[in-house]
């Protein structure tokens, strides 16, 4: 497809505010409950601002149709994300978001199961979503229902075996309503990722395992919502879309800086994060 | 036991559109009428059982009813988190069928015995566990399972096992103990696939002048309180047998509830697996022999307990 000429048709300003609105909030909500992943969640804001307020084919009033396209947030970790989607889009008032990780609550660090509307599977342990992804597919074609499913992974969890598993799986089965985006953020919880098992070359991998690869800058929202949109492709094959982000990505101190896996905002580091997010 | 299954497996998927077949490569030719019936219903899903499961689990979280199968191993303990985490925390009605219960597979060895299943699959929130003795309940159990809105287990044994019931058991239901026998001077709960070797043993204990009731125990979680409660009150010495491990199995389970109820204990006798791999070949009868799970010498610990 021509990225470029779909991308004009799209309202991309909207989009990059969307993405921005996202990644305030996820910095608050950190700063708020002291909650580590702060780094894993902001690269992951542009391709799941794309997803709801670009691609995805949902209703917040009713969150259980059938016919929905699923959005899997398989790297789980990124949870804040997710939350604050979701509650944007009217899937449940914003003020549900100030329960993160209190005592009590539903919106635990990691994406709950059956809990909360929106949130299509629980994940936390990585490698799970696509798997899951592909029989969320495959239940759509044997009852003939044309839905999308997306699974957003993150590059440490092509550790996981489950992961090539599923690849080869969806590939022998030609799911091509399925797609995987890949947030390729070149780090994962301790190490670079690719100093830690051998992920490149990525884009050719998963062309390897059959699927229908293609990269994107992923931090360009209007390329990403546009291969996003246009599952299935004509391939006949599952999409998945290699993704290179930036850890950290939106808040200069914070951008390719691995120590923000598992460190929170202090107060003024918020204040701060938002002026360079120009929410201030 | 298999070959039940894939018959009824057909029929359900005749009388059911919810329910697809997910094949861990195995059950060669096995399935034929049932994916000459219901092609796309019927997945091989290849030697990748996380997958596997994470797959029955996002069929089941979409409106159908998968069955997973394979080799007891490959579909408990392989893919355990998947269980774990995509189908029982997610609530997912997804139905498990392992083949291959205990010793069955004994002489492929310890990579394919099975005497830890029941103990990790009962230890999940949402799972039932049901052991089928044999080919009759295999059927009654996969229907019940298909009524239930949760995950449920179903462990088998191989093929070609002595049936003990004369049809599906009417009354079958997955909690619900079923008296196969009667007596009144020992109880025997068996579960699995060892009920034709119980029969065995209380024929033996007969000949002897010992009359025992034997009961099919084919749920292990949730246990059938009601027939525990009136088997230890009415009998002086009550009994557990399964081929699995003495750790986490139904006889670990009935200890549990003994512990925690307040019951009077009578004696009570644990026939299983020990905390061991089973290293040498053979087969089962071989196997349940040396691990003192045959007939003979199981009746005479039940005779010497009643002395």
């Amino acid at each position: 497809m021509n990225v470029q000429a779909a991308k004009a048709n799209l309202d991309v300003k909207s989009l990059e505010d969307a993405a921005r609105r996202l990644r305030g909030k996820v910095i608050e909500m950190s700063h708020a409950a002291g909650s580590a992943h702060l780094g894993s969640s902001l690269s992951c804001c542009d391709i799941v601002a794309a997803a709801y307020w670009h691609v995805l084919h949902i209703d917040p009033k009713q969150p259980k149709d059938e016919l929905r396209d699923r959005f899997i947030l398989s790297k789980g970790h990124a949870a804040t994300t997710i939350y604050s989607a979701l509650a944007f889009r009217s899937f449940y008032p914003e003020s549900l978001l100030e329960t993160y990780t209190k005592d009590g609550g539903k919106l635990a660090e990691h994406p709950p199961a059956n809990s909360l509307p929106g949130v299509e599977a629980a994940t936390g342990s990585l490698g799970h979503g696509l798997p899951i992804g592909n029989g969320m597919a495959l239940a759509g074609r044997i009852k003939g229902q044309k839905y999308r499913v997306y699974a957003l992974m993150s590059d440490g969890e092509c550790n996981e075996g489950s992961v090539w598993e599923a690849a080869m799986f969806a590939a022998a089965q030609n799911l091509e309503n399925l797609c995987v985006i890949i947030d390729y953020n070149k780090w994962q919880a301790t190490a670079r990722s690719n100093e830690t098992l051998a992920l490149a070359p990525l884009r050719e991998k998963w062309e390897a395992f059959g699927w229908d690869a293609v990269e994107v800058d992923g931090h360009d929202i209007g390329a990403v919502a546009a291969l996003m949109a246009n599952v299935p492709n004509g391939s006949g094959k599952p999409v998945a879309i290699v993704a290179h982000t930036v850890k950290g990505k939106g808040v200069s101190f914070m951008e390719d800086d691995n120590n923000w896996h598992y460190r929170a905002p202090t107060a003024e580091e918020v204040v701060i994060s938002h002026k360079e997010l120009g929410l201030a | 036991m298999r070959n039940a299954f894939a018959d009824e497996l057909t029929k359900l998927g005749n009388e059911d559109p919810r329910v697809v077949m997910l094949s861990g490569d195995i059950g060669n030719r096995l399935f034929d009428k049932f994916r000459a019936a219901h092609e796309s219903r019927f997945l091989n899903c290849g030697v990748a059982e996380q997958n596997m499961m994470g797959v029955a689990a996002g069929m089941a979280m979409s409106g159908l009813r998968p069955i997973a199968y394979t080799i007891t191993p490959f579909i408990t303990s392989r893919c355990f988190e998947q269980i774990r985490v995509d189908v029982c925390y997610q609530e997912a009605p997804v139905i498990i069928v392992a083949v291959g219960a205990g010793m069955s597979y004994a002489g492929l060895g310890p990579t394919h015995h099975s005497c830890e299943d029941i103990a990790i699959l009962r230890s999940l929130p949402n799972m039932k566990v049901v052991c089928p003795a044999d080919a009759w309940e295999v059927r009654a159990a996969m229907r019940a399972a298909l009524k239930q809105d949760n995950p449920v287990y179903i462990r088998m044994g191989k093929k070609g096992e002595p049936v003990v019931h004369a049809g599906i058991p009417a009354d079958f239901a997955i909690g619900k103990a079923i008296t196969v026998e009667e007596g009144v001077d020992v109880c025997l709960l068996s579960t699995g696939n060892m009920l034709p070797e119980v029969m065995h043993t209380a024929k033996l204990l007969r000949d002897q002048g010992i009359t025992a009731r034997v009961v099919s125990f084919h749920t292990v979680k949730p246990l059938d309180e009601a027939c525990l409660a009136e088997a230890f009150s009415r009998f002086k010495l009550v009994a557990t047998i399964e081929e699995h491990s003495l750790i986490g199995g139904l006889g670990a389970a009935v200890s549990e509830w003994l512990i925690d109820g307040e019951v009077k204990i009578s004696k009570f006798l644990r026939f299983g697996t020990p905390d061991a791999f089973f290293r040498l070949s053979g087969e089962q009868e071989y196997a349940r022999e040396q691990l003192g799970l045959g007939a003979e010498h199981m009746a005479q610990k039940i005779k010497a307990a009643l002395a």
